[in-house]
């Protein structure tokens, strides 16, 4: 049984403010992730990869088919769920490490990271503790710690933002170009602990456009480029 | 000889004072709440208690003997007024004495002596209405009595408290009337609050220009408000009345000279004067007997 | 957890044969903050106001679970059960926090007054519960003895949110509770609302036009327009992928900053 199961998903975005048009991004779509491995979205720029990602974690809407997770040990329907529902599986079920980190003013680096362990219910000490042990791992510099990211460069963002994804232990995690800004050294550890998601049997479906972390992290390649909408508008 | 034209009996037209009787017998019926009626002109100015003239008229017989009295005293215009007033247009019998009066209409005290069965308070009243102070919406505070939501005068101790570290309220000090009806007991210092609670006489409250009676009926409780923390206390004097030397009695200070002499005197004049009579003299006082 | 907080069926307010809201149903949980958005006029106000009983609708009914588990129709209830609720289990942050404190009495019974209300009569107790919670909207505590009116815009209205808070309402209801404060002083209390709605699991609807403010705070939202919800959801699906033209000209019209 698939971690996350998508069959048949379809999105097009229709443009009110441009007179209706009608943009076809993905249809058909297919594909399935098992626990403990890493399939990896391929194709060019454009071709729906993170529209791909956004519907399967709900951030956007679909206009046909199913995206099934496996939440609490039943089968969810994501792409049908309301909010509330879908609101639970993330929680428990599906993390997101986005491509950017949307920052709130006057959290610090530390309390950003602890904060999906606490919505969780863990205990804050602990949480605080997990955080540090990542964003340590990750090389932020503890003097960044107790600040806001919002000053943070791109890189020290995208670590943030990658140590809130990594540190609870979602069954399902989305990955959009987790390493696009980052140094050698802190990639290899972002691949290191990917490979380690893995091996306690995370189900991973990620977005990654450096070809040498693509290399070293999927176990498979979905082509994206295989939904393409065949009449265009 | 011409005739003059007569005033009704205690001035108020008959229909008046039965207007005026209905709204203090359910001012009676339901101890502490605000009952509107139909406030007359009177021949004096607002604030110069045309309330308590009016409920005093609609009650007084011929056989009443009256009494008034103004911060206490006896013996000040508008006391001497009200007197005057009333022995003209009902030719009733007036009095000082507490004692001998069946109805004693006041500005702002009771009288020392415990009032007893038969006997008739009537108070002055400027602002009937407890929470005005910090509600002016006279639909609202209506609101508010009717669902007894009373947090608003606690409010208003907790800033004194805040403020002065204690309850600084010391006159028109809020009560609740058995246990029911917040209740203003107009600006009598906090002093005479003990004095209303349980009373033999029946206390009613006239407040003219507010256009409002309410009552107080015998045997009734009446609760000044308080924290348990700081509890309700009355003022307390250092010395007893220079004339009288009467202790627990509330005191005016009374200034003597231009260099700061002064000394403490009983508010209430004939309780003063009775005890004098009876041979009580104070450190400022003159014994009677050597006059 | 298992039973939702407020129930919304076919709400629908008419100022004579004008019309404010219409139709409106939802359902709100424990601990999930909803945001109504929509340009002046669109009728999210009277939406507020009708949904927090201040304003009676033409037709429908709100179902709330009181504390007792009991679900009731809030326009059925007496006055007394309907004030003891809105001053108890409710809270109401007006945009103008005028509205909402009492400018001449001090701060700390600002705070205490819904403590008296519902019969605290110790005053030691008061007060420190009042200190607390000013520490807790960022007040400091040598100014419990201040008046509101001795305060800037964004105090007022931090004040105002522990007024609200202090008895611990299970549902608050807010209008537009950023509008008229500078950017600056915006965020932090944003963040405080934020922190607190999380903390204590509170239940809040969310008036404003401010999208940036319902992403922050909220849960779902809701897009009113003409007096009708035509776009309801996810709040990151709603301003992500908008469906409704009028829902992806607002997003558009957005500033981002």
């Amino acid at each position: 049984m698939a971690a996350l199961s998508v069959q048949n998903l379809a999105k097009t975005f229709t443009m009110h403010l441009r007179d209706g048009v009608i943009l076809p991004v993905v249809e058909n779509v297919n594909f399935e992730v098992h626990s403990g491995e890493c399939v990896v979205l391929g194709g060019p720029s454009g071709a729906g990869k993170s529209s791909i990602l956004k519907m399967v974690y709900g951030n956007y809407g679909v206009d046909a088919g199913s995206i099934t997770l496996q939440h609490h040990g039943e089968a969810v329907d994501l792409a049908t769920a309301d909010p509330r529902t879908v609101l639970t599986l993330r929680r428990d079920s599906i993390g997101y490490v986005s491509q950017f980190l949307r920052t709130v003013p006057r959290v610090s680096a530390l309390d950003v990271v602890a904060e999906p362990l606490l919505i969780r219910g863990k205990d804050r000490a602990e949480s605080q503790q997990t955080a540090r042990n990542l964003l340590a791992r990750l090389n932020l510099p503890e003097r960044l710690w107790s600040l806001p990211p919002a000053t943070f460069s791109g890189g020290e963002q995208q670590r943030v933002n990658i140590a809130r994804g990594f540190i609870t232990e979602h069954p399902v995690l989305l990955l959009d170009e987790p390493t696009a800004s980052l140094d050698a050294t802190n990639r290899a550890v972002v691949v290191a602990m990917i490979s380690e998601k893995k091996a306690s049997g995370v189900a991973l479906l990620g977005i990654f456009h450096d070809e040498e972390v693509r290399a070293q992290v999927a176990d498979r390649i979905v082509d994206v480029t295989a939904f393409a909408p065949r009449i265009a508008a | 000889m011409t005739t003059l034209p007569q005033y009704n009996f205690a001035y108020l037209d008959e229909q008046t004072k039965r207007m005026i009787r209905r709204a203090i017998l359910k001012a009676i019926a339901i101890p502490g709440y605000q009952v509107p009626f139909s406030s007359r002109e009177m021949p004096m100015p607002y604030g110069w208690g045309t309330g308590g003239v009016q409920v005093t008229a609609s009650i007084i017989g011929p056989d009443d003997v009256l009494k008034v009295i103004d911060q206490g005293a006896d013996d000040t215009t508008n006391a001497v007024s009200i007197r005057a007033f009333f022995a003209k247009v009902a030719q009733v019998e007036t009095t000082t004495h507490t004692s001998d009066a069946t109805i004693i209409q006041t500005r702002h005290r009771i009288p020392e002596k415990a009032l007893s069965k038969g006997q008739v308070l009537v108070y002055q009243v400027p602002i009937p209405e407890p929470l005005r102070f910090l509600e002016p919406r006279e639909t609202e505070t209506r609101k508010m009595h009717a669902l007894e939501e009373y947090g608003l005068m606690h409010v208003k101790l907790y800033e004194d408290i805040a403020r002065h570290g204690r309850i600084a309220t010391t006159y028109a000090y809020p009560v609740k009337v058995e246990g029911r009806y917040v209740m203003d007991p107009s600006p009598t210092p906090k002093f005479d609050n003990p004095k209303m609670h349980m009373s033999e006489a029946l206390q009613l409250f006239g407040a003219g220009r507010e256009h409002r009676i309410y009552a107080v009926p015998p045997h009734t409780e009446v609760v000044s408000l308080d924290f348990e923390d700081h509890p309700f206390a009355i003022q307390h004097f250092e010395q007893p009345c220079a004339l009288c030397g009467a202790e627990q009695v509330y005191l005016d200070e009374v200034i003597l000279d231009d260099r700061g002499g002064h000394m403490y005197v009983c508010s209430d004049t004939d309780h003063c004067e009775e005890r004098r009579a009876a041979g009580h003299v104070g450190d400022l006082g003159v014994k009677e007997a050597a006059e | 957890m298992s039973e939702p907080l407020l129930r919304v069926d076919n709400l629908t307010k008419y100022y004579g044969s004008r019309l404010g809201c219409a139709d409106v149903s939802f359902e709100l949980w424990p601990g999930e903050v909803l945001a109504i958005v929509g340009e002046s006029g669109s009728g999210k106000t009277t939406l507020l106001n009708s949904l927090s009983a201040t304003l009676e609708p033409s037709s429908g009914r709100t179902l709330y679970r009181m504390r007792d588990g009991q679900w009731r129709n809030i326009y059925e209830l007496s006055e007394a059960e309907r004030r003891f609720l809105v001053r108890t289990d409710w809270g109401f942050v007006h945009q103008n926090p005028a509205d909402g404190l009492r400018m001449t009495v001090s701060a700390g019974a600002n705070v205490g007054e819904r403590l008296m209300a519902v019969g605290d009569r110790h005053y030691g107790r008061i007060r420190e519960t009042a200190l607390d919670w000013l520490g807790r909207v960022e007040i400091a505590a040598d100014r419990i003895d201040d008046q509101p009116r001795a305060f800037s815009g964004g105090m007022r209205q931090r004040l105002q949110i522990a007024r609200n808070l202090v008895t611990g309402p299970r549902l608050v209801f807010m209008d537009e509770p950023t509008g008229g404060l500078d950017v600056s002083v915006q965020a932090r209390l944003l963040d405080l609302l934020r922190g607190l709605v999380g903390e204590l699991g509170l239940a809040a609807i969310v008036v404003t036009h401010d999208l940036a403010v319902a992403r922050l705070l909220s849960h779902r939202m809701m897009v009113m327009k003409d007096g009708y919800v035509i776009e309801a959801g996810l709040t990151d699906r709603v301003l992500d992928d908008p469906r409704e033209p009028y829902t992806q000209l607002l997003v558009s019209s957005f500033l981002q900053v």
